[in-house]
């Protein structure tokens, strides 16, 4: 299982992406600068988090029509599994790969801190190391995560199990519609979520529930 | 050739930064504001166009850029 992490200007979180997919995966993954002028032949296709030309325009805006994301368009197409954390799922929106819009949150705070999440689908690749119903920690930290879609487009995502997390207990931490937290595309190869699991794999980030999402994808025991 | 471009929200679509900026106006005393929508004004300098090619271009920049349509409408003038 070979996985590749897009970096564009901008980005913060793509060192703990890298470490996570190398402790969890036994292998560096391929670090692709939005330059370069393509992506090596790789399993998995990662956009890690940050603020990827400073957000200027809209969050993720400018980033998605980079030349590089037409690449990730085309392996998507093809069935390489596509992972966007935070301002990678603003990027997977904004390019047309997910559907819907991200929004400053309702509190117009950026938010820091832990969040519950509930696994509500795991017949996908991203979160079937998990158990349906399953209540999980995560930390968010975001100024722009409050999910919307359109009334249809919403009872397509429920109706064919494409919100796999959602946050649970009361912790929507943004505003989110139906306290979606991430979602897939009709494929179930593209996964965008806003929490970062990358940050919760081992006892000194003081809890392991992210492992898992990983392990399932890079197809390594959690 | 000047242009402008102004995106605002589509109705429906919550607006937390107008609410705040509307909160903020009745906390100075503006009696009467009943909603604020914010949105974004772009100011374009085009080269070597006429008003019509101008529109046509101005259109396929919005959708592709300018305005996120899952959420925004685009208004487009042409000013000189």
């Amino acid at each position: 299982m070979k996985a590749a992490v897009i970096v564009f200007p901008g980005l913060n979180r793509d060192r703990d992406m890298i470490a996570a997919l190398t402790k969890i995966g036994g292998v560096a993954p391929a670090i692709v600068w939005h330059q370069d002028a393509d992506i090596p032949d790789v399993d998995l296709i990662v956009i890690p988090g940050g603020f990827s030309y400073g957000d200027y325009l809209r969050c993720g805006a400018i980033a998605a029509r980079s030349p590089i994301m037409d690449k990730v368009r085309e392996r998507a197409a093809r069935g390489v599994k596509v992972l966007g954390v935070c301002n990678g799922f603003q990027i997977l929106i904004e390019a047309g790969l997910l559907p819907g819009a991200l929004m400053r949150n309702t509190s117009l705070k950026f938010v820091c801190r832990e969040v519950k999440l509930e696994v509500t689908a795991t017949d996908n690749a991203f979160t079937r190391g998990y158990q349906k119903g399953q209540i999980i920690r995560c930390p968010v930290a975001h100024h722009d995560g409050n999910y919307f879609a359109d009334a249809e487009t919403l009872a397509r995502l429920e109706g064919d199990g494409r919100v796999p997390f959602r946050y649970a207990e009361g912790t929507n931490p943004n505003g989110s519609i139906h306290d979606i937290a991430g979602i897939l595309n009709a494929e179930k190869n593209v996964f965008g979520l806003m929490p970062h699991p990358e940050n919760l794999i081992e006892a000194a980030h003081g809890g392991d529930d992210g492992r898992a999402l990983f392990a399932a994808l890079l197809d390594r025991a959690a | 050739m000047k242009a402008r471009v102004t995106v605002t929200l589509k109705a429906g679509v919550l607006d937390p930064q107008g609410q705040a900026i509307e909160g903020s106006l009745a906390s100075l005393g503006f009696a009467g504001v009943k909603g604020v929508r914010q949105g974004k004004v772009f100011d374009l300098v085009l080269d070597g166009l006429d008003a019509e090619a101008a529109k046509a271009q101005l259109t396929q920049m919005c959708e592709k850029l300018l305005a996120n349509t899952v959420i925004e409408n685009y208004a487009i003038e042409i000013l000189a």
